[in-house]
């Protein structure tokens, strides 16, 4: 009703200035409601002056009604301006608010930059109790506005979360559920920044037995984080208590937490993890012999103790996961189990029942291996298994992998050995795992949001779907159209790569010699200069990313295998100048968008940029191929 | 910020639904409920995205309880609102269940109303609602076989009508207008919860006390409260804890409490209006020891057939006038049992196999200080490994005992100018429960 609006405005206006409060909270807001109302009509300086006047109301509720209608209303200029005289004025009137009031108030005064040093300081003392509120909600606001207020004092916002540390664990024990589960999503986010900041208190996050499943693996997750040297013994304890839990997600989720603090601790985990084999329960030993799979590749010095644990596995696995890591582990490390080519025939036999495609593939995988190490017992039960899958299989992605590795055979066993012998771990990634210390600000911003709940994964998710977000969307080799994208990089695309425009101030150059330990010493010795999430959907092919980065001159360092979850990559480029680039690819989980991490050895945001859109134009040449 | 608010019985029924901003389709609770009900296991229910919105939900008496926001919004004043307005519903309605929301929905509209205002929080004071709102709330009665224990035997005046029984305080905290008086009762609840693991060998390996001093008025008006707490209170490291201190590791007053006299005396200060509020919260230091209520000693035998012989001797460590209730063990199982014999040491006890047979549930409803209870099960499992057996979970209620020892000395009442002749009633409660007793075996 278009008309309506010329009646509301008057009543609306004398609202504003009524003598009861009640009348000007709601008056305040009909401000805001109206201008919604109205969509993309101007914005009237007027009124908007006039709730700048009314910020200074006798009634708190007005005043923080006036910052919210300010907000709406000036969205597009940015929204309400804090300035100094206002910010002192909210600062003062903090006292008179309820909770909430407190809580939105201290998000406001996020946007006000103190001029001097000695302002920001008075500011903070003043802000002081409401670090002790009876209300998290104030607490978390007010720890907030302190750590972006002191981004540049490292040691304030040190201190601060110290401080804050009591409501915290205050709130991460709350009877509310709810409230139990925010706090700890937040524990996480700060230990992600300080690991050791909780350990002393780690038996506040052990699991109630009344507890739902999520609280649990969230304080699962924060038990992994604050592992240290004086409590491990007794958090591996604690643990293991939950691996025999009735519930078979729980049992599974603490078998994989002992996992991961295995990279550390290696040597009571496996000693842990191999005990629980001994259950003979079905869902502990699959999610244990994955477990071990994930850490021989990262740990090779438990290699043995794993290799004496698996026997007798095989005849209690039934799930999909589950044999195939225990087929890895055998095609892999074979030569270190006795009767592995045994238990690879019982596989062998049973694979006209297998219902899954993917344990097909691994036990031919592992078989060529085992081929290659142990040829005596194998040679027989291969010859079977591959008539079968190129004879008999229905499924095609086995039936070519069966050609695949036939061919292959055929080409002689030195190429076999060229093409599968690959390592067999990789120490390097779990140590550049293990150092991911960031620093507080890069967080500082997201803290009190809905950031830390979901997690840098489905945070990333979640934004992407969000229209109108900036969203980097690629269309690769757009003047390529024409040609032909079956092969992975044809020659038209690795000319369109090098002739792209941005490059102009940039040149690589080609072979870099940089060796893994060269490589993660720098990595760790830099900040990140730049952060990005590229488009991403489905998995990873490692051996295209690989070739593409080549192309431009960027060389691979260390990758993930195919389909890991989370994928990642190391690579490293130099300029003409001298100056590394240092790049993560990380991808969480499939359809979450690849994110790109790079450090440069010398800052220089030019060059920056330039790498930065010739990594992406390279990787989204490989997405653009596959979509 | 709020978009919209919606409650929704366990079903997925919408009882009440607000939409505060105008944007956002209707059909905004059913995708909720199709949301929260189909997702994934690794996923957490408190929060979940759908097409750039939020929803934030919690759980109380079977109802969900939800709200749709947007992405800067701070996820503790979500949940802390949410968790508030769940205390305000009760306070208005008595219970919060299906049916007090359902008979109740025109006040708990008018409520939201004035609670919030285009998507933006204004009050959650109970008495500001209170002038606000003119609904008056509809009471639901549950005809209950227990109602019937107070009803004095022969007239004589026993120990149960005495005490105030528990659903006294499950009703609309004030009264309907043009009534005077009605009951005038002020109920002031120590509450605490016990979590606490033993080791296999008996120490206790994590004793963790959190405390609240509750406080529920269903006096009009305001009256001056002043209540004493324990004198051997100390908060913090202010004083080095001697022989016979309690000391607290962390205490959070609310901001009405008046702390004048705490430092020296322990005197809480308060000026409260009808409803409920909290007025204190601690959580107990980590080294005190605190006298642990009760102490399993197990023995277990593993026959070669599968057959497992379960002794347990359950001593209850509390003062010998002292009680607990509703007493349940339970015991998770290597495998799926086929059978359970036992032997208990009173009629009232129950035994069961719960879980398809993965666990064990031993139930005492009651349980005097000083007792020793025994029990014998006997187990068909499938031929198993001796082994993972346990831990075992206690769950039960002490009344009239506060674990840490800290209790409300005296409570008095100052009434306001003009009240009615008489003070009101005083109730004064100690409660703890067991928020997770675990004993490793």
């Amino acid at each position: 009703m278009p008309g309506m609006q010329e009646y509301v405005q008057q009543p609306l206006l004398s609202g504003l200035r009524d003598r009861a409060s009640y009348v000007r909270r709601i008056a305040v807001l009909g401000c805001a409601k109206v201008h919604r109302l109205q969509g993309d009509a101007e914005v009237d300086g007027a009124l908007v002056n006039e709730l700048y006047s009314l910020l200074r109301d006798q009634d708190p509720i007005v005043v923080v009604n006036c910052l919210r209608a300010l907000e709406e209303i000036l969205k597009k200029e940015g929204g309400v301006v804090i300035n100094k005289p206002i910010a002192h004025h909210l600062l003062n009137r903090m006292a008179d608010l309820d909770q909430w009031g407190q809580s939105e108030v201290l998000a406001f005064l996020l946007r006000y930059r103190p001029r001097s040093e000695e302002e920001l300081f008075n500011i903070l003392s003043l802000l002081d109790g409401y670090l002790k509120s009876s209300s998290p909600s104030v607490v978390m606001a007010a720890t907030k506005l302190f750590l972006v207020l002191a981004r540049e004092y490292p040691h304030v916002q040190a201190d601060v979360l110290v401080r804050v540390k009591g409501p915290l664990l205050a709130a991460c024990t709350s009877e509310s559920r709810e409230l139990c589960f925010t706090a700890l999503c937040h524990v996480r986010q700060i230990l992600s920044s300080l690991p050791g900041h909780f350990s002393s208190h780690y038996k506040k996050f052990f699991c109630s037995y009344s507890e739902p499943h999520y609280i649990k693996c969230q304080k699962m997750e924060v038990l992994c984080e604050l592992v240290n040297d004086e409590n491990v013994q007794q958090v591996l304890e604690e643990l293991k208590g939950y691996c025999t839990d009735i519930s078979v997600e729980l049992a599974q989720g603490a078998i994989s937490a002992i996992g991961s603090i295995a990279r550390t601790y290696t040597e009571q985990c496996v000693g842990i993890l191999t005990e629980l084999l001994g259950l003979q329960q079905e869902h502990i030993t699959s999610a244990v012999v994955q477990a071990f799979r994930d850490l021989v590749w990262l740990c090779p010095q438990c290699t043995d103790a794993v290799c004496q644990a698996l026997p007798g596995c095989e005849d209690i696995i039934q799930d999909s996961e589950g044999k195939q890591a225990l087929i890895w582990l055998l095609g892999a490390h074979g030569e270190k189990v006795p009767n592995a080519p045994y238990v690879l025939e019982d596989f062998v036999e049973n694979v006209k029942t297998e219902v899954f495609p993917a344990v097909k593939m691994e036990l031919l995988t592992a078989l060529v291996r085992l081929f290659l190490s142990r040829p005596a017992e194998c040679q027989d039960m291969l010859g079977r298994l591959l008539y079968h899958c190129i004879e008999e299989e229905k499924d095609m992605s086995v039936r070519d992998r069966g050609l695949f590795y036939y061919r292959l055979l055929q080409s002689g066993v030195d190429e076999v050995k060229r093409v599968l012998c690959s390592p067999k771990s990789d120490p390097s990634l779990g140590l550049l795992e293990d150092q991911t210390e960031q620093p507080v600000n890069t967080w500082a911003s997201e803290f009190n949001t809905l950031a830390p709940i979901y997690g840098k994964a489905r945070w990333a998710l979640v934004t992407a779907h969000q229209p109108g977000e900036p969203c980097y969307a690629f269309s690769p080799c757009t003047d390529s159209g024409n040609r032909g994208t079956g092969s992975l990089i044809s020659e038209g695309s690795k000319e369109v790569l090098k002739v792209h425009p941005d490059t102009g101030s940039l040149t690589l150059i080609p072979d870099v010699v940089l060796t893994a330990e060269q490589f993660e010493k720098t990595w760790l010795s830099l900040d990140i200069s730049c952060q990005q999430s590229l488009p991403w959907v489905g998995t990873v092919h490692p051996d295209t990313i690989q070739t593409a980065l080549h192309v431009v001159h960027i060389q691979t360092i260390a990758m993930s295998k195919a389909g890991v979850q989370p994928w990642k990559a190391y690579f490293t480029a130099q300029d003409d100048s001298g100056c590394l680039f240092l790049t993560e690819l990380l991808l969480e989980a499939e359809d979450s968008g690849m994110q790109v991490a790079v450090k440069q050895s010398e800052a220089k945001p030019e060059a920056l940029q330039a790498f930065m859109s010739v990594f992406r134009t390279a990787v989204g040449a490989v997405a653009g191929l596959r979509s | 910020m709020i978009s919209q608010l919606f409650i929704l019985s366990s079903k997925g029924d919408r009882l009440v639904y607000r939409n505060f901003r105008g944007d956002g389709g209707d059909d905004v609770t059913d995708a909720f409920y199709r949301a929260v009900t189909s997702l994934p296991g690794d996923q957490a229910p408190v929060f979940m995205a759908r097409e750039g919105q939020h929803f934030v939900h919690v759980r109380h008496g079977g109802l969900y309880v939800g709200a749709t926001t947007t992405a800067d919004t701070s996820p503790f004043v979500l949940v802390e609102f949410l968790n508030r307005l769940v205390t305000l519903l009760r306070e208005h309605c008595g219970t919060l269940s299906e049916k007090s929301v359902s008979v109740n929905v025109a006040l708990v509209q008018e409520l939201l109303g004035e609670m919030v205002d285009f998507g933006y929080v204004q009050t959650t004071a109970t008495e500001v609602l209170r002038s606000a709102t003119h609904g008056e709330p509809e009471t639901t009665k549950a005809f209950s076989l227990l109602d019937l224990r107070s009803v004095g035997l022969f007239g004589a005046e026993t120990q149960q009508s005495r005490v105030a029984p528990g659903s006294v305080t499950n009703r609309p905290v004030l009264p309907p207008r043009g009534e005077q008086g009605g009951r005038r009762e002020v109920f002031v609840d120590v509450v605490e919860r016990l979590t606490v693991v033993i080791a296999a060998n008996g120490t206790p390996l994590k004793v963790d006390v959190q405390g609240e001093i509750r406080l529920k008025s269903f006096v009009p008006g305001a009256c001056e409260l002043r209540m004493g707490l324990t004198e051997e209170l100390s908060v913090g490291t202010e004083e080095q804890c001697g022989y016979g201190r309690l000391p607290l590791a962390a205490v959070a007053f609310h901001s009405s409490v008046d702390l004048e006299e705490f430092e020296q005396e322990r005197v809480l200060r308060v000026t409260p209006g009808p409803g409920e509020v909290t007025l204190m919260r601690y959580q107990l230091a980590e080294d005190v020891a605190v006298p642990l209520p009760f102490r399993l000693l197990p023995s277990v035998e593993w026959e070669p057939a599968g057959r497992l012989r379960i002794h347990l001797k359950l001593r209850c460590d509390l003062p010998p006038k002292n009680h607990a209730i509703n007493v349940v063990l339970q015991l998770p199982l290597p495998r799926e049992a086929s059978s359970l014999a036992q032997e208990l040491s009173s009629p009232e006890q129950t035994a069961e196999l719960q879980g398809g047979g993965r666990s064990l549930r031993w139930a005492i409803p009651r349980c005097q200080g000083g007792a020793q209870l025994g029990a014998v099960f006997r187990v068909q499992l499938p031929p198993t490994p001796p082994l993972g057996l346990g831990p075992a979970a206690l769950t039960f209620e002490l009344p009239a005992l506060t674990v840490s020892g800290l209790r409300l000395r005296w409570l008095r009442l100052s009434a306001p100018p003009g009240a009615p002749p008489g003070p009101p009633q005083r109730w004064v409660r100690h409660l703890t429960h067991s928020d997770s007793y675990v004993v490793r075996l």
